[in-house]
């Protein structure tokens, strides 16, 4: 083994007991705003595993929802969750609830047992050597419209599988909206510091969401980093102090959400009503069918994303 | 080994030891404010550093100007982010550590 081999092997030692390490404590944490921090140093790690594996696609994907959004979507959960706390007297019942609680808890664990132990078996009686269907992918990639692998199968050749995703996101929103209102959400104004930050930030990271959704065609990018990205710039607008208006939170507001999964279901009556198989690309439009589905989707993502952190229904806010 | 190498080592191998101390002084320091004094110094010179010593090795100037941006992207979040955990840390009232003499 030479010296470079050698360093490579304890790198992938150290990040793979890292990430085992790093799950353990997060789950065992008993405080949660630990478990989130563990989580998001977890994330980390995780794209620089990704990335190591030749991975990139995944690597910015795990980073920017993995750790990034996520992160921020933990944190203000857990800050909503300590306004409710202190709202609700909770001392009064306490322990009758927690054990009922735990009971509680068993079959969601049971559920993610079963499931863990399904992915395990299907993981483990993989062929090993196996290149999977790369050759079948590389020889129809000149079809595809796009030169990206990655884009080309999540797009096109599992164009179904993208559009359920889009649709997931979608509905997790309308699930937080029917939760109903939580007790306002205050936000301390920002300081010199913070404002400096977002200014300088914001525009490169809607500079960035336009360069991942361009650079998808051809290289790691597409619609779910650039969407993350933008919905990234929205957390921190809100973070500022920033709210939607009034205006905007009726009609742009719903129409921009609804873009992505729109053009999507569009594209695919579309493909049904004249005949095609669903979501078939004809190979000589793909490329500029594909950058507009994209388009929709960043523009639906970001904002459900960006929404997911504002974590009420627009007209709700506006009553109070 | 070609000059570039030979100016890069030196710089990769004193932004290592930038991390290393930083690293030190956030697992040892006492208290948060110190913490971060350490975390902000390894992550701007240590990083630039290492930048420095990758930028002499690269092949074209985009990359350069890329690694470039990297490092100014990391020095405004790494500052800004410090200042906003310590204005949270003094707004809870985490007294700053004294030492006792």
């Amino acid at each position: 083994m030479d010296a470079q081999n050698l360093t490579q092997w304890i790198f992938d030692t150290l990040t793979g007991l890292g990430l085992l390490c790093l799950a353990w404590m997060a789950l065992a944490s008993s405080q949660l705003i630990k478990a989130i921090v563990l989580f998001v140093a977890f994330g980390l790690l995780m794209a620089l595993t990704w990335v190591r594996l030749d991975a990139v696609d995944i690597a910015l994907a795990e980073v920017a929802i993995g750790a990034g959004l996520t992160g921020a979507l933990l944190l203000a959960a857990l800050a909503k969750l300590t306004a409710v706390q202190t709202a609700t007297s909770k001392a009064a019942h306490r322990s009758p609830k927690d054990r009922a609680a735990r009971k509680l808890y068993r079959m969601p664990a049971a559920l993610l047992l079963l499931v863990a132990a399904g992915l395990a078996y299907s993981v483990l009686s993989l062929p090993l050597n196996s290149r999977g269907l790369s050759i079948e992918v590389g020889a129809n990639l000149d079809a595809s419209g796009v030169g990206n692998p990655v884009t080309a199968v999540l797009l096109n050749f599992r164009g179904y599988d993208t559009l359920l995703e889009i649709f997931v996101l979608f509905l997790a929103l309308l699930g937080v909206w029917s939760l109903g209102s939580l007790p306002p959400h205050r936000i301390e104004p920002a300081g010199p510091v913070l404002n400096t930050l977002v200014v300088v930030l914001a525009p490169l990271l809607i500079l960035l969401a336009a360069y991942f959704l361009w650079a998808g065609a051809h290289g790691p990018g597409g619609a779910f980093q650039a969407g993350a990205t933008l919905g990234a710039a929205g957390v921190l607008l809100q973070l500022a102090g920033w709210k939607p208006g009034p205006g905007f939170a009726r009609l742009p507001w719903k129409l921009i959400l609804l873009a992505g999964p729109a053009l999507f279901i569009l594209f695919a009556l579309f493909t049904l009503v004249t005949g095609q198989h669903l979501l078939e690309y004809a190979p000589e439009r793909a490329g500029i069918l594909i950058l507009l589905l994209e388009t929709g989707a960043t523009f639906s993502i970001g904002l459900t994303l960006a929404a997911l952190f504002f974590g009420e229904r627009p007209d709700d806010a506006e009553g109070r | 080994m070609t000059l570039g190498n030979y100016i890069a080592a030196p710089l990769l191998v004193s932004g290592v030891v930038f991390f290393l101390a930083g690293s030190a002084g956030l697992l040892r320091f006492p208290d948060v404010y110190t913490r971060l004094h350490s975390l902000t110094k390894s992550d701007n010179v240590g990083l630039g550093l290492i930048v420095a010593g990758l930028a002499v090795q690269a092949e074209s100037w985009f990359v350069v100007g890329k690694l470039l941006l990297v490092w100014l992207l990391v020095l405004l979040a790494g500052a800004s982010v410090a200042n906003l955990i310590t204005k949270g840390a003094m707004q809870r009232g985490i007294k700053m550590w004294t030492p006792k003499i």
